[in-house]
């Protein structure tokens, strides 16, 4: 049998989302960064609001998000994305608005942007890309680094009297009246691969429901701001990451 | 038309101009001495008449942030506050800026350094003319003297800022926004529907329809041969803003052998010392820049032939005599006169201020 007897459309079983942009993609391996924009893709597609989606991408390695998604983009400031959010959403409801951010992004810098916007419950998705440390900048401790993780910026270890503790954002905006879903995921197995997915469509649909706001935090890798390979980075979050950040629904309102 | 005559405060001007303008969206922190704008605007309740959203922000940095976000979008937006707020907007009005979007700022200024005073100053010219946040940009400034320029300035500002894709801010301050005056509110105009938007900001993240190229809307290119394309364009557009968009008034300025310039509400205690002096005998006229950038560098520089000395009268350090000093480039003498953190000059202390400095 010649390989142009197998590739024929009838034997596909899967293929690049339409949505994504053949640009090569700056993220390093092993990095969640390129499963977590896939699945958005997918369910961007899927919800036929290829035409009415307006990402808000954030500063940090998620910054070039606007490469990879063949949609309508806004590149906001360190922090700023859920503001920014908040006018584009309420200035076209039609619309369907998501954030894109990292631990830095969201819960350092815009804390207050972050907290606001969902006390608010403004229908838009935050999609929370959690690796407990700043990527882009080379590995500096974030608000989620874990107490005694190394970084460039805590070279011995996160020290709680000195740098205090690892801020769980995502149980503190589930206390929002605001918020109708605050969810933690990860995209480190397939079968975690296909529940984040679920999780994500159902944030969604919440905001073209008029619902609130929907938080969907995906606990994940930095093998390059870790330095340890991808297989060992996997190994470590399921080790020190999922028990300080425990996967599953914070917050579901139906 | 008689019915749209009113009694009202410069704040309270500028909240009705946006209604009646059509502003898609205001975003705004309370702040003394400007928060009658955000005041004024939930009250009038423009979302149930007009759909236009206003929201009061968790900060002036969100307020400015939104702004981005719903320029963005192509819609008209506007943000207002006083000085320490309009410092924190500084990051966003710079992204604003590096991203080209048209929006309107309004800044009714107080005394500063500082949290200062809540009276009224012109202390932020320097911040609002010479950059104020990050990089290489310029802001297109208008400079209010009355109730009425409140008012007309938000539908001015919109249009220059749309014109060349760039921000707009007006310039009062605590005089023009609290003071009470008769003003003709403009017409109601309709906001733009979604086909005009989409016709006139092509740019605009809308939603990407097949066929088309995806819409970012970004400051940022890490390629430094690019980022330097970007600033020659900006830099380009300013050009072309400075070469037509240079507005001024002049008052008794034909015979004129002295020259007062002042803007805002400096402008405004000025036109009564150019009456006095000339009841005294005094050859004064006053040059009122209504554009603060682009400057009328070259309308001033015309004047340093005619006259034999020029008085910058600031409620402020001296700020805007150093933009005259260039313009006239030496040629004839040039002082500052101002009072400071919050003090409001009478025409009797300028005339002898002019007496002592250039007479």
């Amino acid at each position: 049998m010649e390989l142009c007897d197998i590739i024929k459309p009838e034997n596909l079983v899967y293929k690049k989302p339409e949505l994504m942009n053949d640009a090569p993609m700056h993220y390093c391996p092993g990095c969640s960064h390129g499963v977590i924009h896939k699945l958005i893709a997918e369910v961007i597609v899927e919800m036929g609001m290829k035409e009415k989606t307006i990402g808000i991408s954030p500063v940090g390695c998620a910054v070039f998000a606007y490469n990879y998604l063949d949609i309508d983009w806004i590149e906001a400031a360190h922090g700023r994305a859920p503001a920014v959010a908040t006018a584009s959403k309420r200035l076209n409801p039609e619309k369907m608005v998501f954030t894109y951010q990292g631990d830095g992004d969201l819960a350092a810098i815009g804390t207050a942007e972050t907290i606001h916007a969902a006390n608010r419950g403004e229908n838009i998705v935050i999609v929370f890309v959690n690796n407990a440390i700043y990527g882009m900048t080379g590995g500096q401790m974030s608000p989620t680094t874990l107490e005694h993780m190394s970084t460039s910026t805590t070279p011995y270890g996160r020290d709680i009297n000195l740098n205090g503790h690892p801020l769980k954002i995502s149980n503190l905006l589930a206390q929002l009246e605001g918020t109708c879903l605050v969810t933690r995921q990860s995209v480190h197995t397939p079968a975690a691969v296909r529940k984040a997915k679920k999780m994500l469509r159902k944030a969604f649909e919440n905001s073209m429901m008029g619902k609130g706001t929907s938080v969907v935090e995906f606990v994940s890798t930095c093998s390059s701001g870790w330095k340890m390979t991808p297989a060992q980075s996997n190994k470590w979050m399921e080790e020190h990451m999922f028990p300080a950040y425990p996967l599953g629904d914070l917050k579901n309102v139906d | 038309m008689e019915d749209d005559i009113k009694l009202m405060k410069g704040n309270e001007a500028v909240a009705h101009a946006a209604i009646r303008y059509g502003v898609d969206g205001y975003f705004g922190y309370p702040i003394t001495p400007q928060s009658e704008i955000l005041e004024t605007l939930t009250v009038e309740k423009p979302w149930k008449t007009t759909g236009m959203v206003v929201l009061q922000a968790e900060s002036e940095v969100a307020a400015i942030n939104m702004v981005y976000g719903g320029a963005g979008t192509g819609k008209r937006v506007m943000t207002s506050s006083s000085s320490p707020g309009v410092s924190l907007k500084q990051e966003g009005i710079s992204y604003i800026a590096g991203a080209e979007l048209p929006c309107l700022i309004v800044n009714v200024m107080r005394g500063g350094p500082g949290l200062g005073t809540i009276q009224p100053s012109q202390a932020d010219y320097f911040q609002t003319v010479k950059g104020g946040g990050h990089g290489d940009y310029k802001l297109i400034t208008l400079a209010p003297y009355s109730v009425q320029e409140m008012a007309d300035f938000v539908g001015l500002g919109f249009e220059l800022a749309f014109k060349y894709s760039n921000p707009a801010i007006i310039l009062a301050d605590g005089i023009i926004g609290q003071m009470m005056e008769k003003v003709v509110l403009p017409p109601f105009l309709p906001r733009k529907t979604e086909a005009e938007i989409i016709a006139e900001t092509p740019w605009a993240a809308q939603g990407k329809p097949a066929g088309r190229k995806p819409n970012v809307i970004t400051s940022l290119e890490l390629d430094a041969s690019k980022m330097e394309e970007n600033n020659i364009r900006f830099q380009a557009k300013y050009k072309k803003i400075s070469e037509n968009e240079v507005r001024y008034e002049e008052f008794h300025c034909e015979d004129a052998e002295y020259l007062l310039v002042a803007f805002g509400s400096s402008a405004r205690i000025c036109q009564k010392v150019v009456e006095n002096a000339r009841n005294e005998g005094i050859k004064l006229g006053l040059l009122r820049p209504i554009t603060l950038w682009p400057f009328p560098t070259e309308v001033i520089n015309n004047y340093a032939s005619k006259v034999k000395g020029i008085l910058s009268v600031e409620l402020n350090a001296g700020q805007m005599v150093e933009d005259i000093r260039l313009a006239v480039n030496g040629k004839v003498k040039v002082e500052h006169f101002g009072r400071l953190g919050g003090i409001v000059f009478t025409p009797d202390e300028i005339l002898e201020a002019f007496k002592q400095k250039i007479r």
